[in-house]
């Protein structure tokens, strides 16, 4: 029995690292018929739990360590051998902090934000392919699931702003609502050309359409295509939107709002709402990995013995860094800059590239040699024009002037 | 166009990043605890007592005038004359403090105290690491904590100190040519008052070519 079970759970692990089928079928026969769905559910939960949490933690570190360095400083290197157990110390921490409630503040709601924003954070983890035979869920509408448990978040937010009874929450709170809200429109509408393109909502198939080499190196993703770009920019800006980083961290902006609304909020609910900041970042990311960078495709044909997992985790961790990246050098947008980004330009670019993926499909029945390059040239241009001129158009209308004082000599 | 400002910051923080891995010359972070970078010259904080010689209570240059404790602003000097005196630094008799307090949770570092110290008895310390689990009894400064040497100010204010010392060498100096003066002058007076004294009876006296007469003005 023993024996049996061991034998089961390497099997598993092996079938997991060497990307084949089934992995938990390797262990689930094993057990008792009363202990398999359970198990099986378990199996499915307890690794994006562990793995996401993980990822958390380090990438809190590798945060302010590369922000650090981003500012030539050092970084936290106090905790452990160059801070490396810092995440550990700042876990504690929240941990043994006092959970302060505010007198006035409306105490279920208050209590029941934090929750309410991890649970559809991490439901979102459900549908994200995460190497060949590794999904939780393979739902035929998993990029509908993925962005409708997206949406909830914006209520907990809310939840957790209106319940505190504090301005600096309540104001926080309808920034994130704001914001939040207009950057889902062209999130939707950039990842819909992926949609278009594969014509399944399926995350799995659409990395599957993703499979194979252009010319023999260039891999089939969707970001090197002109409007898989655009869509890509455009789906990375709003998804930093989504996620309430810098520069769109105006929900939060503590040289305003203190902490907007984490402001009545300490402790471990605290670390709760940083913990489920950051897993919305991840699985945002996650679903650009997916549709636009070929999800857990290797990047050049040599290098498929790799596992597929290393592949997708690899991009993933790419993106948290090119968000830390932006983080270290952008500014805070103001509200109207915000919403006049999304509306204004974002929007109006994401529609447009509707149409160049439109484009793009209905030339595929070019055959003249050389029209790969004049299909993406023609691609590029047509999204290329628009993007330089409505930014001049947004941007150039703005004429600086001398200051002219009536008064003051 | 659109867009190029932030391709350009972009660079620049790549720049940093990797700068700050190969060039060491950009990271200015001097990691406390471990390294230390001597204070600045003209760095102050809290004052201290200087002393002249070993023993610190002997050598206080402090006489407990109480101008200082009178003088500062947040009133965190405090001060109690003693009765008995001692020699200060050119042997006059004077006072010493019993008890001179510091208050540093409530000095603002003015330096007005040394301003106004007539005996260069007080002057601005560097010493920063202060921190303690005390903050009343830990931030009251008696005047055994206060009391340090003078080489120890020679080495936190060298050119101010060297021109304190050069200031009380001169003045010493000056006492004490003064006081041999008067000595001399007292001596000459004597023997003159004794040649005076003899010659008395046979001569007598003139007035004008005393030799006391003639040093009086050089004193």
């Amino acid at each position: 029995m023993i024996a049996d079970l061991l034998n089961g759970i390497g099997l598993l692990l092996w079938r997991v690292v060497s990307d084949q089928p089934d992995a938990k079928g390797a262990l689930l026969p094993v057990l008792p018929a009363v202990l398999q769905p359970v198990v099986s559910a378990v199996l499915s939960v307890a690794p994006i739990i562990g793995v996401f949490a993980s990822l958390f933690a380090l990438t809190t570190l590798l945060e302010r360590k590369g922000l650090g360095r981003i500012q030539n400083r050092l970084g936290p290197n106090r905790v452990g051998p160059f801070g490396i157990l810092q995440p550990a110390a700042d876990g504690l921490k929240m941990l043994t902090k006092e959970d302060i409630i505010p007198r006035s503040a409306d105490k279920v709601v208050h209590f029941l934000a934090p929750v309410c924003l991890a649970v559809p954070t991490l439901l979102a983890f459900a549908v994200l392919p995460y190497g060949r035979n590794l999904v939780p869920l393979d739902l035929d509408a998993g990029l509908l699931f993925f962005f409708a448990v997206g949406a909830s978040t914006e209520l907990s937010i809310f939840m957790a702003g209106w319940s505190s009874r504090n301005k600096y929450s309540l104001l926080g709170a309808m920034r994130a609502i704001a914001q939040m809200i207009s950057y889902e429109i062209p999130l939707i509408v950039s990842s819909v050309t992926v949609v278009m393109m594969t014509g399944t909502l399926s995350p799995m198939h659409i990395v599957e359409h993703q499979a194979g080499f252009i010319w023999g190196f260039i891999p089939h993703w969707y970001v090197l295509t002109p409007w898989g770009f655009a869509g890509f920019v455009i789906f990375t800006i709003a998804s930093l939107a989504e996620s309430n980083r810098s520069p769109f961290d105006l929900p939060e902006a503590e040289s305003e709002l203190i902490a907007g609304h984490l402001t009545e909020y300490s402790g471990f609910k605290y670390a709760l709402f940083f913990l489920a900041e950051y897993l919305g970042m991840f699985a945002i990311s996650g679903l650009g990995v997916t549709l636009f960078l070929g999800g857990w495709h290797a990047p050049l044909p040599g290098l498929e013995w790799i596992p597929s997992f290393v592949w997708f985790f690899g991009k993933l961790v790419s993106m948290v860094f090119l968000f830390i990246w932006i983080r270290g050098t952008v500014p805070r947008l103001r509200v109207d800059q915000l919403l006049n980004l999304a509306w204004k330009f974002l929007l109006p670019l994401a529609l447009i590239n509707l149409v160049v993926a439109a484009v793009w499909h209905f030339t595929a029945v070019w055959t003249f040699p050389g029209a790969l390059v004049v299909r993406w040239l023609l691609g590029a241009a047509l999204i290329g024009g628009p993007y330089v001129l409505l930014g001049s158009a947004l941007s150039g209308a703005k004429k600086t002037t001398l200051r002219v004082y009536r008064y003051a000599t | 166009m659109l867009g190029e400002g932030i391709i350009k910051g972009m660079a620049e923080t790549a720049r940093n990043f990797l700068g700050s891995y190969h060039d060491a010359a950009r990271l200015t972070t001097v990691e406390f605890p471990e390294d230390k970078i001597p204070a600045k010259e003209s760095a102050r904080n809290f004052p201290f007592l200087v002393h002249d010689g070993e023993d610190a209570m002997q050598g206080l240059r402090c006489v407990a005038c109480q101008i200082c404790e009178k003088e500062c602003p947040p009133k965190c000097i405090f001060i109690i004359k003693d009765t008995n005196k001692k020699p200060d630094y050119v042997g006059k008799l004077q006072f010493q403090p019993k008890v001179f307090d510091i208050d540093v949770s409530v000095c603002m570092s003015c330096q007005i105290c040394v301003e106004v110290c007539p005996f260069d008895a007080i002057k601005m310390d560097t010493d920063f690491e202060l921190g303690g689990s005390d903050r009343f009894g830990g931030l009251l400064l008696n005047k055994r904590r206060l009391a340090k040497p003078n080489s120890y100010y020679h080495t936190i204010h060298p050119t101010e100190a060297a021109e304190v010392d050069g200031r009380l060498a001169a003045e010493k100096a000056k006492v004490e040519a003064k006081a041999k003066a008067d000595a001399e002058a007292k001596a000459k007076a004597a023997a003159a008052a004794a040649a005076a004294k003899a010659a008395a009876p046979t001569t007598p006296p003139v007035v004008d070519s005393t030799p006391a007469a003639v040093v009086t003005p050089a004193k």
